[in-house]
């Protein structure tokens, strides 16, 4: 029987433990992609701070993030002497080439302009070319993917420069793992693509050991390919839950005609293929032979596993554009969704679903801006017996016995998140022994015991001794 | 890396640091010790401090029966959701985050209504005696009467709702400590037939021990060293407390505290009201752990505590003192630098670094205070740096400089540390092993040894394995 039942609580007055974080948390992470930049909170000192804990915490690496440091007087008479003198100290100490501004709860209400305040600075210093990125970031205004999504339009819209028609393609890329990342570079280079990839932390929040420190990491997408992306002959955004108001994709085709080719994150059969077939049907070249192996070894996995992922009944958390992909490789597998929920609030999501649901063959239940006390309800209720998804879900292993495969972010209670591999073919493939080992796992754990107590009854009882009775 | 000649260290303060953050760093014996404190960060100097709200939060969140309701958009009760280590012996209601999760027509309209729907429904999910709302920057500007909805609630449910005034921008984390500290105080209750400032003396040999928040059982390991010495723990500020236990604190004799940069002002307000003198101690390290139990009993005046405390001590640190040799043996010679959160911390770590044979080379702290610092000038090695509110690139600098073999400190210091090839001690408050009292000394010892003398630091220093092309 199908019942699928969208639940919805936009007017809930309490969020019983978070499964999503603010808007700038989700804002710092691209400009982390961008060659030699650096990011400014516009707020008070602790929300750079929180931020940068978490963030440091998922990749293990150093994130620094200047912040304005509003007290008392700069929340009455306006921030923005804090904000030029934040402006100031960051260029002295990090010589970057571009930095983001993102504001805060607090400077939104108290009606902080920043791009006002940008423009000042700029022009008070001579620094008229100096790429200041600001970007309306207010917790209240949305969750971490709304809050990296705009970012990355903004930087998109801040450097894009009209420019003559070339044979690149635009690759546009959610908050993915580094490794995550680099597979997709690396498809790109198998394809022959030429690409400019935004945004790019794959070496800046995953950086190899080096003798000399530095402090903004090497890597990240260069200034000048950004300002060459109009010019590109497509883009492949990997965004197909984002809102077109915040869709970098969609800006650079309104505003410079790019055709825009929106895929979910290349992960499961379906999704890569999406993204393989395209990447041949643009460049005009075959699909290379190793991409095809790798193609061919994830259905061997596929068939390995499939009984084992058939006992699965799993749910599914975190940012929107994740759980769908996730989904489809759930439901590709048989490891088929009985819970998906996201913290976020995603009317696409919904819709995207709606058909990937319909293949499922028990009820499944869709949960938008959840809470972690709600999805563990859920969980319940549905018999789950697999979680899919960040760290933070880590109550239904502890709370409930189901146990959890990380994936997302952020993963703080384990280490290597950013060495995580999930897209492709071969990122599906260790994606996918990752779920079937968990299940397995937790399978031999206790089928001695189950089956034990489920039909062991003991000897008769008039048969037994009745020694010292 | 040779450590470099102290001169240089402080041309380098004048030469490459930002302007306004030289005040905050001295050289002992380089320069006058006028280090400044006490104060706000600097705009965009990347300061490792969080904010007022996170002060209050690391405070009040061991109270384990209360329900933890911020007062904000989502973010902050997000961040702060379990990071912390503190462990309960009964309800787990502490390890919730909740928030009102503020979206713009509430920032536009206000929220009171929805704040006192929060707590409603909370409070009959949940059944609690005690509720904390913690306000946040957004709440603090658009001026939601937080008191009035308490009490409401309050008289509504018949239990306790305390407003934690939070907003992040009213201040650095020092403030939030106070501010958890009214919290508490409102709490308190003048035991029966006392009057106030007069309570003294009324419980026995009975302490409150301010000041640990039971990371890793830690309160539990001082209470069990405290009960073989004939001390009960009335209760902790505020680790494993509950919210009928914290109400009964006026009952004790004698506050211990360790943790002086959160609960001093605690400790000095309760003396007013209650009459109960305080006493600082520190069980970090052999030394500190030792002289702090001796001053506990000579606080008693009674000669079998004191002999008991003499026992407990030579019985542990018989056990202790050879694994420490041990490690001592290895360690010698070695160079730590120390950036945490409070001064009593610092100085408790300066002295145990040298039980186990480390000099310390550079030492800061979030939100140390003035007096503390004076302390860490005096035992200070001539050359060591000692600073307020560092921030990474003062952190690379120094432990370059100074040639640091390790880094004492949080989350966000550990991955820097990491990357510069330093050794790293976690002493932040989401540990999950003790670092209190004699286990915690030996514990200490061997997780400097294991990091110090880890066998990646070959690779990475170039002593073992080399690519070929690099030959």
């Amino acid at each position: 029987m199908h019942r699928n039942e969208v639940n919805t609580r936009h007017c809930r007055n309490v969020n019983e433990n978070p499964c999503n974080m603010c808007m700038p948390m989700g804002g710092i992470l691209p400009f982390k992609g961008i060659e030699q930049s650096m990011v400014i909170i516009h707020g008070s000192q602790g929300c750079s701070t929180y931020m940068r804990r978490h963030i440091a915490e998922h990749f293990n690496e150093p994130v620094d993030v200047g912040s304005s440091s509003l007290n008392e007087k700069g929340t009455i008479y306006g921030g923005a002497g804090n904000l030029k003198q934040a402006l100031d100290n960051i260029r002295k100490v990090y010589r970057p080439r571009l930095i983001g501004v993102l504001t805060s709860c607090l400077a939104e209400t108290i009606g902080e302009d920043i791009d006002g305040i940008a423009r000042d600075y700029l022009h008070e210093r001579g620094l008229a070319d100096f790429p200041l990125v600001t970007v309306s970031t207010p917790g209240y205004g949305g969750s971490h993917a709304e809050g990296y999504w705009l970012a990355v339009k903004r930087i998109v819209a801040k450097l894009a420069r009209p420019t003559e028609k070339h044979a690149g393609i635009n690759v546009i890329v959610p908050n993915l793992s580094p490794a995550d990342i680099r597979e997709i570079k690396r498809i790109l280079e198998l394809m022959r693509v030429k690409y400019t990839l935004v945004p790019d932390f794959s070496d800046t929040l995953d950086s190899p050991y080096t003798r000399t420190y530095k402090k903004i990491p090497e890597g990240g997408t260069r200034l000048a390919d950004i300002e060459q992306m109009p010019g590109a002959a497509a883009t492949i955004q990997l965004g197909v839950t984002v809102d077109e108001s915040i869709s970098p994709g969609h800006y650079l085709q309104n505003e410079f005609g790019v055709p825009l080719y929106n895929l979910p994150v290349p992960m499961g059969i379906e999704n890569t293929d999406l993204l393989v077939n395209l990447l041949a049907r643009l460049t005009g070249g075959k699909i290379p032979v190793i991409l095809e192996q790798e193609r061919g070894r994830l259905l061997d996995c596929m068939i390995d596993s499939h009984k084992y992922n058939a006992r699965g009944r799993s749910v599914v958390f975190g940012e929107p554009e994740l759980v769908y992909a996730v989904v489809k490789v759930c439901v590709e597998n048989g490891v088929f969704p009985a819970v998906v929920a996201t913290g976020s609030r995603s009317a696409r999501l919904e819709e995207l679903l709606k058909p990937v649901v319909a293949e499922c063959p028990l009820e499944v239940r869709v949960v938008n801006e959840a809470d972690f006390t709600r999805i563990r309800a859920c969980c319940r209720d549905m018999g789950v017996n697999i979680a899919i998804g960040h760290s933070d879900g880590k109550y239904l292993t502890e709370k409930e016995g189901i146990p959890l495969v990380r994936t997302g972010f952020p993963i703080h209670d384990r280490v290597g998140g950013q060495r995580l591999l999930s897209v492709g073919y071969v990122g599906t493939t260790m994606f996918l022994d990752r779920i079937t080992n968990t299940l397995l796992e937790n399978k031999l754990k206790n089928y001695r015991s189950s089956m034990y107590q489920k039909f062991y009854r003991g000897v008769e009882e008039n048969n037994q001794c009745s020694v010292g009775s | 890396m040779e450590r470099c000649d102290d001169m240089s260290t402080v041309n380098l303060l004048k030469d490459q640091l930002v302007e306004e953050r030289k005040s905050f760093i001295v050289v002992k014996g380089r320069q006058k010790n006028q280090l400044k404190c006490e104060a706000d960060s600097i705009a965009g100097c990347v300061s490792q401090r969080a904010c007022v709200y996170c002060g209050a939060r690391v405070v009040l969140n061991p109270v384990t029966d209360a329900i933890h309701l911020v007062h904000g958009p989502i973010g902050c009760a997000s961040y702060t959701w379990d990071i912390r280590g503190s462990l309960s012996s009964g309800s787990e209601l502490y390890r919730n985050s909740f928030s009102t999760d503020l979206k713009e027509n509430d920032v536009i309209f206000g929220s009171e209504k929805k704040l006192a729907r929060a707590i409603d429904e909370l409070v009959e999910k949940y059944n609690a005696g005690l509720v904390f709302v913690y306000s946040t920057c957004v709440v603090g500007v658009i001026g939601d009467d937080l008191e009035a909805v308490c009490r409401a609630a309050a008289k509504k449910h018949g239990i306790e709702v305390i407003p934690v005034q939070s907003s992040g921008f009213i201040g650095n984390k020092s403030a939030g400590y106070r501010a958890a500290c009214d919290a508490l105080l409102r709490l308190i209750e003048l035991p029966a037939g006392k009057l106030p400032g007069r309570t003294a003396g009324s419980g026995g040999r009975s302490v409150n021990y301010l000041g640990d928040f039971n990371l890793a059982g830690e309160a539990w390991i001082i209470t069990n060293y405290l009960k073989s010495m004939g001390v009960d723990v009335n209760v902790v500020f505020t680790g494993d407390a509950t919210h009928q236990s914290l109400k009964k604190a006026a009952t004790a004799s004698l506050n211990i505290m360790q943790c002086a940069g959160s609960m001093a002002y605690l400790a000095r307000r309760m003396e007013e009201l209650y009459g109960i003198p305080y006493l600082k101690v520190s069980f970090l390290g052999l030394e500190d752990t030792s002289a702090s139990l001796r001053k506990i009993a000579a606080a008693f005046k009674d000669p079998e505590m004191m002999r008991r405390a003499e026992e407990l001590i030579a019985r542990e640190t018989a056990g202790v003192r050879p694994v420490i040799e041990q490690y001592r043996e290895k360690l010698r010679g070695k160079k730590a630098a120390i950036y945490v959160g409070g001064g009593f911390k610092a100085i408790s770590l300066v002295k145990q670094f040298r039980e186990i044979g480390i000099d310390v080379v550079m030492v800061g702290t979030q939100t140390g205070r003035e007096e503390e610092y004076q302390t860490l000038h005096d035992i200070a090695d001539d050359g060591t740096v000692i600073l307020d509110d560092a921030n990474p690139s003062e952190l690379e600098k120094f432990m370059l400089e100074k040639g640091a073999h390790l880094l004492v400190g949080g989350v966000k210091e550990r991955p820097l540390a990491y990357k510069l090839g330093v050794a790293f001690i976690d002493h932040n408050h989401d540990r999950k092993h003790p670092l209190s009292g004699f286990v915690g000394a030996i514990n200490f010892a061997r997780e400097v040894y294991s990091t110090v003398c880890s066998p990646v630091w070959k690779y990475t220093r170039g002593m073992g394995g080399v690519l070929h092309a690099q030959e």
